[in-house]
């Protein structure tokens, strides 16, 4: 079915929630640093939206128009409270470094405006799909740039040393500022190449 | 000359339009305008009867550079001869040796920058600019003589692509890009752009240096200067030689390569402001500044606050960069206000956050690079204000007209 395919394989690149819509920066600048971290924040955000997702499309015929978005919130609150407790039980030292972002996933631009843009308007099926393959296309822009801070800033990769011995860590890759130059390059590396342009 | 003018003209074809080498068009044309005059006039009005173009204006640039670069050079070698106490003197051993230090970094620093520049025009397919002549040699000057030569490659490629071409090139950039360059490096790599070991090369033996030698710049020392303590005296009595007033104006003290002498910048800014191309309000603007700041800090109580706070204001203009950054970095017409009131504010704003990064900030020893890139992204918002607040003015004006 071409739809399922576009639903899971849009928000990769053509319509990548990061580079394209712009959403969710923040945690991409935090948790990038590391290999590690991001890895955990990418299944994380993931199981979230996708559950979110899923569960405002199951609510979203007894949910009334006018507080929809309190609605939103309860459930998505909830499922980031779990997540959160989760990592905390099972993966203590990377939740310790990964401290408020998890619980900011509340705030997340990506998963309200998943619940709200899609799940709202359509079965849960299509919404769980949606909610994964908007967490890959957030997955694949975190990864990239962790794979590149990591790299490039300390000269490891999930830990392992891939650079040769001598190499000098780049201190601005490790800072927020350079996150931000990185997802800026890798901004425009994509939109040159899809050929998607702001109207001015 | 008649020779070149003939080859040129001969092989023109090739790269114009329809020719063997068009993609190349762009080295061609660089090296036509820079020999020679160009024919193409501008087409639209309005008209400015006047010979000066962005080559004219970047090679006088470079031209009002060379003092700086000269002593520069002269100066490393000189310090290099000094502190490890080679035996060499003399003007011609000193510039050797420096020109053995600082030659290698100017030429890493123009082959990686030039060669983005060339990659860029040719992909999108604009003539190169000769902006590049200037921030390629302002970016080593910034630079202290230890620094290895791959990070001044990839420093230049940061300035040159993140500080200007994703911009648009020459003429968008927000930043400076030369100080673009220097700020990734200096936050990048700071164990070979900060400290006190990296402003004087050493010999890889260091056992014969001169005594009293620490390699600490004035700043560094003034920062330390403790309350109740006279800062003045304490720059005195440090380093081999003492930093006296003359010693940081002349600049015969270690630093990074282009900054040391404030009489070389001085020369500079003469030639600047007497060929009308660097603006002296934007100039003496941050001279304001920098004295109002300091004489602000003066007031403190001495036995309260730091001794650097007690430092006069004509000693915090030869030390550190000041006099480079505000000659050189901070007259960039492309990153700084254009309006002529905006250069005032923007020149005095400058001068005040220099002191106030140099004195209050325990981070930063010296604060030009942070103040003049600070002050490059307010430049639009400062010629935004001007502009309404003359548009206000003249409404008031002609509204006075109309009701009287």
């Amino acid at each position: 079915m071409a739809k399922t395919k576009d639903i899971l394989l849009d928000p990769l690149s053509d319509n990548n929630p990061i580079t394209i819509q712009i959403l969710g920066i923040c945690s991409a600048l935090a948790v990038t640093v590391k290999m590690e971290t991001s890895a955990v924040m990418c299944i994380a955000l993931t199981v979230v939206v996708m559950l979110s997702n899923f569960t405002m499309s199951l609510l979203r015929n007894i949910t009334p128009g006018r507080i929809r978005m309190i609605v939103e919130m309860a459930v998505i609150a909830s499922l980031v409270i779990v997540a959160d407790q989760f990592l905390r039980a099972y993966l203590f030292d990377v939740s310790r470094q990964l401290s408020v972002f998890v619980g900011l996933i509340i705030t997340n631009c990506i998963v309200m405006g998943r619940a709200e843009a899609f799940a709202m308007q359509n079965p849960p099926v299509p919404a769980l799909l949606d909610g994964l393959g908007n967490g890959m296309g957030y997955s694949a822009v975190l990864l990239t740039v962790a794979s590149i801070r990591e790299v490039l800033g300390s000269g490891t990769w999930f830990g392992y040393h891939v650079m040769p011995a001598g190499y000098q860590g780049n201190g601005l890759a490790l800072l927020a500022p350079g996150a931000f130059i990185i997802i800026g390059l890798l901004i425009w590396a994509q939109r040159t190449i899809i050929k998607k342009f702001e109207a001015d | 000359m008649k020779f070149l003018l003939d080859l040129h003209n001969k092989i023109r074809p090739d790269f114009e339009k329809g020719g063997k080498m068009e993609r190349l068009y762009p080295l061609f044309e660089a090296q036509d305008t820079f020999l020679f005059t160009p024919a193409e006039t501008t087409h639209g009005a309005p008209h400015v009867r006047d010979a000066i173009d962005i080559k004219r204006t970047m090679i006088t640039v470079v031209l009002a550079l060379l003092p700086v670069v000269l002593f520069g050079i002269w100066n490393v070698g000189h310090q290099y001869n000094v502190v490890n106490q080679t035996g060499a003197a003399g003007l011609v051993a000193d510039l050797l040796r420096g020109a053995m230090i600082v030659m290698p970094i100017i030429l890493v620093s123009y082959i990686f920058g030039g060669l983005w520049e060339v990659a860029f025009a040719i992909v999108r397919k604009h003539p190169i600019n000769e902006g590049f002549l200037v921030s390629g040699l302002l970016f080593p000057l910034t630079l202290p003589p230890t620094v290895p030569l791959w990070q001044v490659a990839v420093g230049i490629s940061f300035g040159i692509v993140v500080g200007k071409e994703v911009f648009g090139g020459t003429g968008f950039n927000v930043l400076n890009p030369a100080l673009t360059a220097r700020a990734f490096l200096f936050f990048a790599y700071p164990v070979q752009l900060s400290g006190d070991t990296v402003w004087t090369k050493v010999a890889s033996d260091s056992s014969g240096l001169i005594e009293g030698f620490t390699g600490a710049t004035p700043l560094a020392i003034a920062a330390l200067v403790p309350a109740g303590q006279n800062v003045l005296q304490a720059l005195h009595n440090a380093d081999y030689a003492g930093f006296d007033w003359m010693r940081m104006f002349i600049g015969t003290i270690g630093g990074s390569i282009g900054e040391t002498s404030a009489l070389a910048c001085l020369i500079g800014a003469a030639i600047l402001i007497a060929m009308g191309v660097g603006s002296w309000r934007i100039m003496l603007g941050s001279v304001f500044g920098l004295i109002a700041m300091s004489l602000l800090l003066n007031l403190l109580p001495a036995d309260k606050y730091k001794g650097f706070t007690q430092l006069p204001f004509y000693y915090h203009m030869v030390m550190g960069s000041f006099a480079f950054g505000t000659v050189f970095m901070a007259t960039d017409p492309v990153s700084a206000a254009a309006t002529e009131r905006g250069k005032w504010i923007y020149g005095f704003l400058i001068g005040v956050m220099i002191v106030l990064i140099r004195v209050t900030n325990p981070a930063y020893p010296e604060g030009v690079m942070l103040a003049i890139l600070f002050m490059n992204v307010m430049a639009p918002l400062i010629d935004h204000l001007v502009v309404q607040s003359h548009i206000r003015k003249r409404k008031a004006y002609l509204g006075k007209f109309r009701h009287a």
